[in-house]
């Protein structure tokens, strides 16, 4: 499954990072301490957070995750958008909270059988 | 120049958290009894308890460094530091501005006493001192930098609010005049798990909230005398001024 896609089956807005849409989504995670997203996230998954300091573009290249989805109306910091479209990893974004963004990123990655 | 035995960072009963001992009078009592020259006094998200504890100490011949441990929007915990009265109190009413709109619940969080000389209650602040503000830590930086304070990362070895734990890591552009080690690492251990960050000033803080935590660790400031200015010098290294830690 493909993050343009995915956009398309939430409804999630794009704020940068347009040329990583073909990026391959392998699975999610969620959290909203970095340290633990460094440590124990895998390439290919879709995170999941409500932070928005360029250090999660920095954690989500170096881990090769395929997309960041920021929830609650979060908007990205500008020097996070700058560096999402330097590495080609999409922002994306919902006004819906984690716990719903999550269930429905679950239920269509299970339906596409993307993990 | 000689050493002085600082603590710079510890509650008073202002924090929720902070154990209702943490009184002006009690801090300074246990302060002379472990030794120390400075504390440096740094309620959460408030500068309000500095002057009773500056001038409780004072009299007795400690140093106070005033300032609050600032919350940011990212939920890392940073020191901030000012010399001059109206400086903490402006940062203070900066900071409640940006503090989320949450009030304290005593029974639940504990409660937020200003005290006075006496150990009278002043006021209790309304908002959750705990809480966050909606200030990204580089706002929070350029802010303080701005008003001439010193900007410490608190606690970097603690997962929780630490800059590293909340982070990441620490983001190489930001100015911090020192980072802040617990009391449960050492300089040693610190530096072997993070080898990159070696060349920063390091200081080591009780975080007390509990009277007998005072002076549990402290930073050992090489320097001319007590004062914001040397304080400021040794945490930057000039002029022969510097700190020195436990190893």
């Amino acid at each position: 499954m493909k993050v343009s896609e995915l956009r398309d089956d939430l409804g999630l807005k794009v704020f940068s990072g347009k040329e990583g849409m073909d990026r391959n989504v392998s699975g999610g995670y969620v959290s909203d301490l970095l340290s633990d997203v460094m440590g124990n996230s895998r390439e290919g998954q879709v995170w999941i957070t409500l932070q928005t300091h360029k250090n999660v573009m920095a954690i989500a290249s170096l881990k090769d995750l395929a997309a960041v989805i920021l929830v609650k109306g979060h908007q990205p910091d500008e020097d996070t958008l700058k560096q999402s479209n330097e590495e080609g990893v999409p922002i994306l974004g919902t006004d819906k909270p984690t716990f719903e963004i999550a269930g429905k990123l679950y239920k269509t990655l299970e339906k596409h059988e993307a993990f | 120049m000689r050493h002085f035995k600082a603590d710079l960072h510890t509650h008073t009963v202002l924090s929720p958290c902070g154990d209702l001992e943490m009184s002006p009078q009690n801090i300074a009592d246990k302060a002379i009894e472990k030794g120390l020259d400075i504390i440096g006094i740094t309620d959460h998200n408030s500068t309000m308890q500095c002057a009773t504890v500056k001038n409780v100490a004072g009299k007795r011949g400690l140093f106070v460094l005033c300032g609050a441990e600032v919350t940011t929007k990212e939920e890392v915990h940073c020191l901030a530091f000012f010399e001059a009265p109206d400086q903490l109190s402006y940062f203070n009413d900066f900071i409640y501005e940006h503090l989320a709109d949450v009030k304290n619940d005593p029974e639940k969080f504990g409660y937020q006493a200003l005290v006075d000389e006496n150990e009278m209650i002043i006021s209790q602040p309304e908002k959750l001192l705990i809480s966050a503000t909606d200030l990204s830590i580089e706002e929070l930086e350029e802010k303080v930098h701005e008003m001439n304070g010193l900007f410490i990362a608190a606690h970097v070895d603690r997962i929780s609010n630490g800059i590293i734990g909340q982070l990441g890591f620490i983001p190489p552009d930001l100015n911090f005049d020192a980072l802040e080690l617990s009391k449960f690492t050492t300089f040693q251990k610190f530096v072997s798990d993070y080898p990159q960050q070696k060349n920063y000033t390091f200081i080591q803080s009780s975080d007390a909230h509990f009277i007998n935590d005072v002076g549990a660790v402290y930073t050992q400031l090489y320097m001319e005398e007590p004062t914001f200015q040397e304080i400021t010098k040794a945490l930057k290294k000039q002029d022969g001024r510097k700190t020195e830690l436990k190893l």
